[in-house]
């Protein structure tokens, strides 16, 4: 068959010459943004640059309705992966039927959610709404279950391909049944001007109890006609369907189908409605005659109604393998002689030859969106029919289909989230993309990054995860959120960027006597050890908690270790020193001999140092008022002076001990 | 696809280069009126100027983001032979209620002699780090050491790639697996001069040119790596080509530069005659390029790696307005009547080229391929 093939579209950019000047791009996250320039050097005069524009794609993902779609349809989605591999296929398949139906209920209710909104007309003519594009893939939208049909449930029994088609179709010609309530709910039902279209509309949907009740009002109307009424009545009535479910064979059935055909054949040659032309055009119709066929065309709409009827009267069993032939005549017989087939056209006679290849490859060319090729192949490759049609290519394919659908969810501000299991089970390549993808997820919020890291994490993204962290730090610092800043660094394990938090926290410390965010602080635990300034912001602290609750001996010792094991930077050792000094006048002995002796050596250790730093914050934080005026360029040796005191006092306590 | 809406930019001259941060919710504008304009993204989706300052003396030819790891951090290049790091700093208050920021330069890289025709920063994975290329024909590599002090950068490395230079492009790639990598493009006309891309890769000790186009190129890029073994590079020259570079086994005592199997995946004069910008999506699904047509033109490759054109953005021919356009009339929805088609190329095969190579007699660790193209 013919290929369809479609030239790329062009999308006009408005007040640009492309005659003059170049058109400069940048790629967006959802979008492509592009601008008036020049290249070349000698440009020539410029003038302004008056736009920038914004060029975008997908618009059916800001459709609330076919968000809808896309959310339940993930879940299918997620349900079918989930079937196990080592069921044998003959558990499997009813399974396969199963989602297929899921997939069809969930396309249902979305296309009626979709036939009230556009019911009102307000809303209809709300531009874009449904543009040209969805009603493009609206339209594969409802024929997902015509495909899933064909190839998913193909059922050997000829004689239920009919009944498929025709559920099929009466989900397309809906509004027949809107019809129909509107001609009984009208005063004289029979005399509505609709009444004819309704009755056959019935009767080329194959809904012969329908069609007889509307035919009753009519009967009741022309008493003279009344045998005339009865006789096609009954004939609607006993026209046989096929019904897999009971035990009658194929041939029983046909049996029966030939003999009612021919009761209605002798009707038609008796001539038996030749006074009421409508009722002379259905008992036409039930003998299958095209013609007459043909002459409802505005009923029939379209040639795949036309192709469903026609088997229906007059190759009830048609095979699965015979139908692209009928489909294929129903087509040229429908469509007029100088009307092109529509690509979607084309699609559905693949569809109808089994060309399952044929059925993805036009579909990826004739819709906007991956929604639809991207679920059927996926669907198809599970039941091993990919393969069964030869495309060694098979999961390359599906997976090459779902990665472009999930990176479409992607660029959407809340649907990113359903794409992350679509690339879950892309197993080549799906990994890469949620590399790539995830890590451009705005970070709006402290808790949408938080939603985005649990989702690297469980996939033991690190890297995504250390990046993320980073920058909420990097963020945070901007902002002055300090505690903040250093939980995110802790969390992406940033050494360099605690070290560089943790100064901050102690220059604040400094220069406000106080700590911020003292729950943080407090509950480090082993994250402290992140970096050794970390460590020493957190045993610092520890420090004053141990002060506070006044257990002077322990805190003494903590002090004593920060210097001695080094863990406390030297600008920071005078201000240490400063806070052993009220440990030191407290009335009960608390550095011992040898830890006063250490103490002494570090106060020397920082004296003997070129420079004296000078204590930088104020001396009461730890409610400590020295006796007499200290002045920063004689701080130390005051200070020295004041050990010197105290060690006395110490001695003498002890000679008294 | 559709023109979903127009920005008023305002530049009182050409833009030259505009560019997206790494989420997608700012992005910078660069022009000849010597300034740099930064736009942050509403909620509602519009776009507003928050920042525009005068960076340079002359045309701002190119504004690049820093990954956000490393804070708010722009990087230009221009004219007037030099490139600045730019960094935003949280305002006073009554700056963010009028919804302006401030950006204050870091540093001025001044060891350029020509005019800076390109700026990127590299991997992130590499640290902050930032190159340059000049017309005279130099790629500098600079370096912040201590990334909280963007003011201290230096210089470590400076390549002399003998022709001037209009592009460069990182290989965004983390891997392992092989050495860091910068493609250096050349616009030189003359193609007795050989090659116009070069490739470094970025290592202590060998720096190697490892495939060459003889026209000009005026663009340069590696797609992300996906993780495969090959590297694909796009290059913007008198038509639309890309190239697979396909590492060969290196003999293990060997410590020369890796050598590639170069093969052309595709080649495209759709755009008639030069094509000036060349650039992937995020996943590399995508590749757009703009050129003399004044068109920016998309391609695809199908599941097959076949390459073909899906999309056109083409003016509509309306004259040129200037700056005296409305903003409100350009907020209309343009949208293009047929389907776009989602793509499923069907071009020839790849060809395989083979190559040659040979060592470069004047350098020790330069090798230079030649590409000899056979088409199967």
């Amino acid at each position: 068959m013919e290929e369809v093939d479609v030239e790329p579209t062009t999308t006009p950019i408005p007040g640009f010459d492309s005659n003059q000047k170049h058109l400069g791009f940048v790629w967006g996250p959802g979008d492509i943004l592009v601008y008036e320039t020049i290249y070349k050097a000698s440009g020539g005069s410029a003038g302004g640059c008056p736009f920038v524009h914004e060029v975008r794609k997908d618009e059916d993902i800001y459709s609330p309705i076919l968000r809808k779609l896309f959310n339940e349809s993930h879940h299918i989605f997620v349900g079918l992966q989930r079937i196990r591999e080592d069921l044998p296929s003959k558990n499997k398949k009813p399974q396969f039927v199963s989602i297929s139906k899921n997939y069809r209920s969930v396309i249902r209710a979305c296309m009626e959610e979709l036939q009230q909104v556009a019911g009102i007309p307000s809303l209809s003519t709300l531009k874009g709404f449904i543009s040209m594009m969805s009603h493009l893939s609206l339209w594969c939208k409802q024929n997902f279950n015509i495909f899933c049909t064909l190839f998913v449930v193909c059922d050997p029994l000829a004689g239920s391909l009919v009944l498929h088609l025709l559920d099929w179709v009466r989900l397309h010609k809906a509004d027949v049944d809107e019809k129909a309530r509107e001609v009984l709910a009208s005063e004289s039902p029979a005399e509505h001007q609709a009444y004819w279209d309704v009755v056959i509309s019935y009767v080329l949907q194959g809904r012969m109890d329908e069609a007889r009740q509307v035919l009753v009002k009519q009967a009741a109307l022309q008493p003279a006609a009344r045998v005339m009424f009865k006789l096609l009545d009954n004939l609607l009535m006993k026209m046989p369907i096929f019904n897999p479910g009971e035990t009658q064979t194929l041939t029983e059935f046909d049996v029966k189908w030939r003999h009612w055909r021919e009761e209605v054949d002798h009707c038609l040659q008796d001539q038996s409605f030749a006074s009421n032309r409508h009722l002379e055009d259905i008992c036409k119709i039930l003998v299958g005659d095209e013609d007459v066929l043909l002459e409802y065309k505005e009923l029939l709409s379209t040639w795949y109604h036309f192709l469903v009827t026609r088997l229906l009267f007059s190759h009830p069993t048609v095979k699965p393998t015979e139908l692209h032939y009928y489909a294929q005549s129903s087509m040229h017989m429908f469509l007029d002689t100088r009307s092109v087939p529509e690509p979607l056209d084309s699609i559905l006679l693949a569809a109808f030859e089994f060309d399952i290849h044929q059925v993805i490859k036009d579909c990826s060319i004739a819709l906007n969106n991956w929604w639809f090729v991207g679920h059927l192949t996926d669907l198809l490759d599970h039941c091993k029919l990919l393969q069964s049609h030869n495309l060694h290519f098979g999961s390359n394919l599906r997976e090459f289909l779902l990665l472009e659908y999930a990176s479409g969810l992607f660029t959407h501000h809340s649907l990113w989230q359903l794409a992350v299991d679509y690339f879950d089970h892309c197993p080549e390549f799906g990994r890469v993309y949620l590399e790539l993808q995830i890590e451009r997820v705005p970070l709006d919020t402290e808790r949408k990054a938080l939603k985005v890291i649990r989702i690297c994490e469980q996939r033991q993204m690190t890297e995504q995860v250390r990046s993320i962290c980073k920058i909420m730090a990097k963020k945070a610092l901007r902002n002055n959120r300090l505690g903040s800043a250093l939980s995110w660094s802790i969390r992406a394990k940033d050494a360099a960027f605690a070290t560089l938090i943790s100064e901050r926290f102690l220059q604040d410390y400094c220069a406000k006597g106080t700590f911020s965010d003292l729950d943080l602080i407090d509950n480090l635990g082993p994250a402290m050890l992140l970096s050794d300034r970390l460590t020493f912001l957190g045993k610092y602290r520890e420090f004053h908690r141990l002060y506070g609750e006044k257990r002077f001996s322990d805190a003494a010792k903590l002090l004593l270790s920060l210097m001695t094991a080094k863990i406390a930077p030297h600008s920071f050792w005078m201000t240490l020193l400063t806070d052993a000094l009220p440990l030191l006048e407290q009335k009960e002995v608390i550095f011992s001999a040898d830890q006063t002796h250490e103490l002494m050596f570090c106060l020397e250790e920082l004296t003997s140092g070129k420079s004296v730093p000078t204590p930088d914050r104020p001396m009461q934080v730890l409610g400590y008022t020295p006796p007499y005026p200290l002045s920063n360029v004689c701080f130390p040796f005051n200070l020295l002076i004041h050990c010197f005191i105290i060690c006395s006092n110490l001695y003498s306590c002890l000679a008294r001990g | 696809m559709f023109v979903a809406r127009s920005i008023a930019a305002d530049h009182k001259d050409l833009i030259h280069d505009v560019s997206y941060d790494f989420h997608g919710r700012r992005m910078a504008t660069c022009s000849s009126d010597q300034s740099v304009k930064v736009w942050d993204k509403s909620e509602s989706g519009e776009w507003h100027c928050t920042a525009s300052w005068k960076t340079h003396s002359g045309s701002v030819w190119r504004v690049t983001w820093a990954h956000p790891e490393f804070g708010q951090v722009l990087a230009s290049c221009s004219f007037d032979r030099t490139a600045a790091v730019w960094e935003e700093i949280v305002g006073e208050s009554n700056d963010k209620q009028r919804g302006q920021s401030h950006w204050i330069k870091r540093t001025t890289l001044v060891d350029s002699r020509t005019s800076v025709t390109d700026v990127k920063f590299a991997p992130k994975h590499m640290g902050l780090m930032l190159t340059t290329c000049s017309a005279d024909g130099v790629v500098r590599v600079y370096e912040a050491p201590d990334v909280m002090n963007l003011s201290q950068w230096s210089l470590q490395h400076e390549i002399s790639c003998k022709l001037n230079c209009s592009c460069i492009s990182w290989n965004p790639s983390s891997s392992r697996a092989h050495p860091p990598m910068i493609a250096v493009g050349s616009d030189d006309s003359n193609v007795m001069y050989g090659g116009k891309v070069q490739i470094y890769e970025y290592n202590e000790n060998t720096r190697s040119t490892l495939m060459t186009v003889t026209d000009a190129v005026h663009d340069i890029a590696f797609s992300p790596n996906l993780g495969r073994s090959f590297h694909v590079l796009a290059i913007a020259t008198k038509d639309v080509r890309i190239f697979k570079l396909v590492p060969l086994r290196k003999e293990s005592s060997s410590t020369g530069p890796t050598k590639f199997e170069v093969q052309i995946v595709a080649q495209f004069d759709n755009h008639n005659s030069q094509v000036w910008r060349v650039s992937w999506n995020i996943t590399s699904t995508l590749l757009a390029s703009s050129g003399d047509d004044g068109c920016v033109r998309l391609w695809k490759a199908n599941y097959m790696d076949n390459w073909k054109c899906t999309g056109i953005l083409k003016g509509d021919g309306s004259p040129v307005n200037g700056s005296s356009g409305q903003p409100g009339a350009m907020n209309t929805m343009v949208g293009s009547t047929a389907a776009p088609s989602a793509g499923w190329p069907d071009a020839d095969p790849p060809s395989l080229v083979y190559i040659q190579y040979y060592t470069h007699p004047s350098t020790v660790h330069q090798h230079s391929v030649y590409i000899q193209y056979y088409t199967i």
